[in-house]
């Protein structure tokens, strides 16, 4: 992650959050199109977690790692705290893997 | 800021000081993640300090840690955060001020200083609520990254311990109470699908973005064709909610 993109990111992001405050009165987004930004936010999310759960580099991943990302997300349906689900995503993996399961 | 504190109640206090809790761990788990997929620590340290928008940071290290390029991070990143175009037109109200306020404000704009200004109506509360939050915020989100990062290199094999899987269930904990409304959820299924049918076929990065042709399936119809949103319901608004 170089530099430069951190920056690009860090002004993209400042600029998103200075429109409102600063156009506040004078712009107003239409609901359709906020909508489909909110919407947007939650598929790319969803998308990155999946691929993430899922594949490495052109391929499977393996089931040791979607596995505990499966009883993460079963842990989060159910409401657990945040630290309960993030710990039990990394500990299924690393039991499976201790056990040989790839 | 003291007279912040004594015109918020001790119930919003508290509120906020949970959130604040819980987005340290959030914090803490980007720092370590980042830093045991291979980046050097000062990217999660300095994009904390200068982005300042946990998702975002998440998706653009997920993708390049995922091999895609840095501008395709970027511009997953930038997607992620243009919700806080109409959040910072919802509280613009707040903002107005001395100029060096407002530059100074727009930076705090989050999930979580969005919706504790919007919880109150009266304008002093509505201040006090933006302006705290938005501070211990930013003060405990960097410094929990900062001990995630140290933390994360300080860890030798990060797959044998799983944190691979940690990252995933990051994003998924963080996305699922939006995907409660019908729209959003079916969208979302879909995009994931799609992602991750690409990924054989794409450079590294760019299925994420190809999902985006999942909005396909969320854009309303006018409803002149007799269906779409005729149903008399109003969805509630969809949006990431913050972390519990």
């Amino acid at each position: 992650m170089p530099v430069l993109a951190v920056l690009l990111l860090a002004a993209g992001t400042y600029a998103l959050r200075l429109a409102g405050p600063l156009l506040g009165h004078r712009l107003r987004m239409p609901d359709r199109v906020r909508e489909l930004v909110t919407v947007a936010a939650a598929v790319l999310l969803v998308a990155l977690a999946a691929t993430a759960a899922l594949t490495q580099g052109h391929g499977f991943a393996g089931w040791a790692r979607p596995a505990g990302v499966l009883v993460a997300g079963a842990l989060a349906l159910r409401r657990a705290p945040f630290p309960l689900v993030v710990a039990a995503a990394a500990s299924t993996t690393a039991l499976l893997r201790l056990c040989g399961v790839e | 800021m003291r007279s912040s504190w004594r015109t918020l109640d001790r119930g919003t206090l508290r509120d906020i000081a949970l959130v604040c809790l819980a987005d340290a761990l959030v914090g803490a788990s980007f720092g370590a993640i980042s830093v045991s997929g291979g980046l050097p620590a000062w990217v999660p340290v300095a994009m904390s300090v200068l982005v300042f928008a946990g998702g975002s940071q998440f998706a653009a290290v997920g993708v390049v840690l995922a091999g895609g390029g840095p501008l395709a991070g970027v511009l997953a990143g930038l997607v992620l955060n243009a919700r806080l175009l109409p959040f910072g037109f919802a509280v613009a109200d707040v903002l107005r001020g001395p100029w060096w306020q407002r530059l100074l404000g727009a930076h705090l704009l989050t999930d979580e200083s969005t919706a504790f200004t919007l919880r109150h109506t009266d304008r002093e509360r509505r201040r006090a609520a933006f302006w705290v939050c938005g501070v211990a915020l930013f003060v405990i989100w960097n410094l929990s990254v900062l001990l995630g990062a140290a933390a994360g290199q300080a860890v030798g094999d990060t797959d044998a311990l799983g944190l691979d899987a940690a990252f995933p269930a990051v994003l998924l904990a963080l996305v699922l109470p939006s995907l409660a409304d019908r729209r959003t959820g079916t969208a979302a299924l879909l995009g994931a699908a799609i992602a991750v049918a690409a990924t054989p076929f794409l450079p590294p990065g760019l299925p994420v973005l190809v999902a985006l042709a999942a909005l396909a399936t969320a854009v309303r119809r006018p409803g002149r064709d007799g269906r779409g949103d005729r149903d008399g319901r109003t969805a509630p608004e969809p949006g990431l909610q913050e972390v519990p």
